[in-house]
């Protein structure tokens, strides 16, 4: 009696363990065979579509191919394409995207595992800096040939080891019926007619203090839309506008070809166009719809509703935001009344300035992937900016202003900002670079940011703000 | 039966044993080794010795970081406790409602530290609206809230413990206590506190070492707003370890030193009050 207790006790714990270890082990046999049924599908349908091609193939299998998606916003139409091509060709494209504003975490944490990313995306030099032990050389590829500019691949050396896929542009986006509804004012103080007149700093802000003025009449809450600085929401401040006055600063540098290059070298800044940095934040927040110390609860969304809703006539932020503004509950921005203006802050002979343009979106293939998975993913980003099934996602769903020769005239997106971007590209101003490709940290930008809250808030003045932009530039290039 | 079960002992342990050294010893161990090397990925690691450590002790915000923290679990242990205690109190009264009151009061813990967070964001910026301001206003606002937020969270749950410890005090010490004629305040400080000591040590460790390892609650409140004068040394880790590229290293050597503080207070509080605990 007491031996088979014994040996029932024994005989339990061992099934006990055992299903414990099965239930891991079985999820894995269900996607395998899954996995081997998608395989034999697809040599089926190669053999359909060419011989050869099947042929090269069996040397090594690839079933799956990995991309790290850094837009949230458009994850939804990636699933769509992912689908099409495992269609098309068999190949799975598993699509993972990462919550906004957690790319890297995801990232190091994905690339880490036993099946990590095989395309993922780099924000520029900066960011190559931290990820080029996996960086494929992408020199070769035809992804790398189709680049109409190639002076805006992500190079080191001789290889080549990020590809820009979309460019973007970035500005004061106004609601031009507002405009107008100010410009037919009949008490306004101002004699400027129309948006075309507006090409300086001074224009602008003599324009927008009137509106401020007269903002019952103009049915608004304030002429800009809230400056968002909630945490995780500056970085249209601490990015994007502190571009522009660092964008200056390193083009005055002439000893090096473009302001990023600059920008990577310089170990300390001046901030010597703090001044006109201060300018233009002044007038966002004198003349937004939102008192001051409130502020620091603003997010983005809060200020692309109020901007849809009419409550705003100007927000700064760039071509992306459009499917936004269109997606909020009782929009009233008609897209052909949404137009860009370049961010002037009162610099000398601004009035040749243009939109911001540039692009902070660099594919890069995990080098630490077998080669036959790391062709895939060329093959698969090849298909999305050559055939015409990619080139109709790119174009209509992604909205990309892809940097691709393979883009016809006729194959440029619809959406009104996008086009206004290719409009300004093509007037006779001057782009400016993303010169923030080359600041030296995210901290360094969360310093800028914070620093930019207490400002507002009244709780460190603009000299401590320009000590702070300095000295954490110094601290953070050293680092 | 006792020399069966010692037998049978290293079968029945062996799947937590499993569990514990693969989702926790492991872990901690490869954290340890990994505070002295600089990476970016935790398979890629370079030795680099002590010098983790040495940049995180001369981070400033480390410093601000754990005075905030240390400010913050005095503040919130106190207020936690006498508040949850004077419930309890309350609450072993026979009054109408008890069990209803006591529900209520312990629901608060069963919501997510992310979701009271940004609850409480509402509320606190909602009332700062009047006034033109919002919780990132002054550093100060931040630590009040936190505070406010920890005992609205942790008081249920102390509650509960000190129910089940006053509940447990002998009806006839009480009886005694009162035909010798002791009053109320009598009863409570000769009688009551020193026979809960068992809760007291419990309820303490528990909010000072949750004060210490506060983390979404921070996160979704301030997130160190402003210029991370309100961060916590969680947060603070986070932060280094996501922040910036390059200081996972020095994120990591943060956490073994927070681990360290943690354990440290936690053994001395747990000592302290053991020695005050009588047998009843």
């Amino acid at each position: 009696m007491k031996k088979s207790s014994k040996l029932l006790a024994i005989l339990l714990t061992l099934v006990m363990v055992a299903s414990a270890l099965t239930a891991c082990g079985g999820e894995k046999k269900a996607k395998e065979t899954t996995q081997q049924k998608e395989s034999t599908k697809t040599e089926e349908k190669k053999e359909e579509t060419s011989n050869d091609q099947s042929a090269s193939n069996e040397e090594e299998k690839v079933d799956e191919i990995y991309y790290l998606n850094f837009k949230p916003e458009i994850a939804e139409v990636y699933n769509q394409i992912a689908a099409d091509y495992e269609a098309e060709t068999g190949i799975k494209v598993k699509v993972v995207t990462a919550a906004s504003g957690t790319y890297e975490q995801t990232l190091k944490s994905e690339v880490a595992k036993s099946d990590p990313p095989t395309i993922f995306q780099i924000n520029g030099p900066v960011g190559y800096e931290s990820w080029k032990d996996y960086c494929l050389d992408l020199k070769d590829t035809k992804l790398y040939s189709y680049l109409s500019d190639k002076s805006l691949a992500v190079t080191s050396g001789d290889g080549v080891y990020g590809i820009p896929y979309v460019v973007e542009g970035y500005g004061i986006i106004y609601n031009n019926a507002i405009m107008e509804k100010y410009f037919a004012l009949p008490d306004k103080a101002t004699d400027i007619t129309s948006m075309e007149k507006v090409n300086n700093f001074a224009t602008l802000k003599a324009v927008v203090e009137d509106m401020t003025a007269h903002a019952d009449a103009l049915e608004i809450k304030g002429v800009f839309a809230s400056t968002s600085l909630g945490a995780g929401e500056q970085w249209r401040w601490q990015t994007h506008l502190a571009n522009m006055p660092l964008y200056y600063e390193f083009k005055d540098n002439t000893a090096y070809d473009n302001s990023i290059l600059a920008g990577l070298a310089a170990n300390e800044i001046e901030f010597k166009y703090a001044d006109n940095y201060r300018n233009i934040f002044d007038l966002y927040v004198n003349n937004s719809s939102t008192q001051k110390g409130l502020l620091g609860s603003k997010t983005v969304n809060d200020s692309m509703a109020e901007f849809a809703l009419g409550q705003a006539a100007m927000v700064q932020n760039g071509n992306w935001a459009w499917s936004q503004i269109n997606g909020v509950d009782g929009n009233v921005v008609a897209a052909e009344d949404i137009k860009f203006l370049p961010i002037y802050t009162g610099v000398t002979g601004e009035e040749k300035q243009g939109l911001c343009v540039g692009t902070e979106n660099y594919f890069a293939i995990n080098s630490k992937v077998s080669p036959a998975k790391q062709q895939a993913s060329i093959d698969f980003l090849e298909w999305l900016f050559s055939s015409e099934k990619g080139k109709d996602y790119v174009t209509n769903q992604l909205g990309f202003i892809a940097p691709f020769t393979t883009f016809e005239e006729d194959e440029k997106p619809v959406d009104p900002l996008a086009r206004e971007v290719l409009a300004w590209m093509e007037k006779d101003v001057e782009s400016v670079t993303w010169t923030f490709a080359a600041f030296p940290s995210e901290d360094f930008k969360n310093y800028f940011g914070d620093a930019l809250l207490e400002y507002v808030q009244g709780g460190k003045t603009w000299d401590e703000v320009v000590t702070i932009v300095k000295d954490s530039w110094k601290s953070e290039r050293a680092k | 039966m006792v020399r069966q079960n010692k037998k049978y002992f290293p079968i029945f342990v062996l799947p937590t044993l499993i569990a514990f050294t693969v989702a926790f010893f492991i872990p901690f161990l490869l954290g340890i080794v990994l505070s002295f090397t600089k990476f970016t990925t935790v398979i890629d690691a370079q030795w680099v010795g002590l010098r983790n450590y040495m940049e995180a002790f001369s981070s400033k915000e480390f410093t601000n970081a754990l005075w905030f923290t240390v400010k913050f679990a005095i503040v919130s242990v106190i207020t936690v406790n006498v508040f949850a205690f004077l419930l309890a109190l309350l609450l072993t009264r026979k009054i109408k409602g008890t069990n209803l009151f006591r529900t209520v009061f312990f629901m608060p813990n069963l919501i997510g530290g992310i979701v009271l967070g940004y609850i409480w964001q509402l509320i606190l910026n909602g009332i700062l609206f009047p006034f033109g301001m919002t919780l990132t206003f002054k550093p100060e606002f931040g630590f009040w809230g936190l505070v406010i937020l920890m005992n609205w969270q942790m008081i249920g749950y102390m509650m509960v413990i000190y129910i089940a410890g006053i509940q447990n005090i002998p009806k006839d010490v009480m009886e005694a206590a009162k035909i010798d004629g002791a009053d109320r305040f009598q009863i409570l400080r000769k009688i009551t506190i020193p026979l809960v000591m068992p809760s007291v040590t419990i309820c303490l460790f528990l909010t000072m070492s949750n004060s210490f390892k506060l983390f979404d609650q921070n996160l979704a409140l301030t997130a160190g707003a402003p210029s991370r004068k309100t961060t916590m040394l969680a947060l603070d880790i986070y932060n280094t370890f996501y922040g910036s590229v390059g200081s996972e290293g020095i994120g990591q050597a943060k956490a073994v030193v927070f681990t360290l503080i943690v354990a440290l207070v936690a053994v001395i509080q747990l000592n302290l009050t053991r020695k005050r605990e009588v047998e009843n």
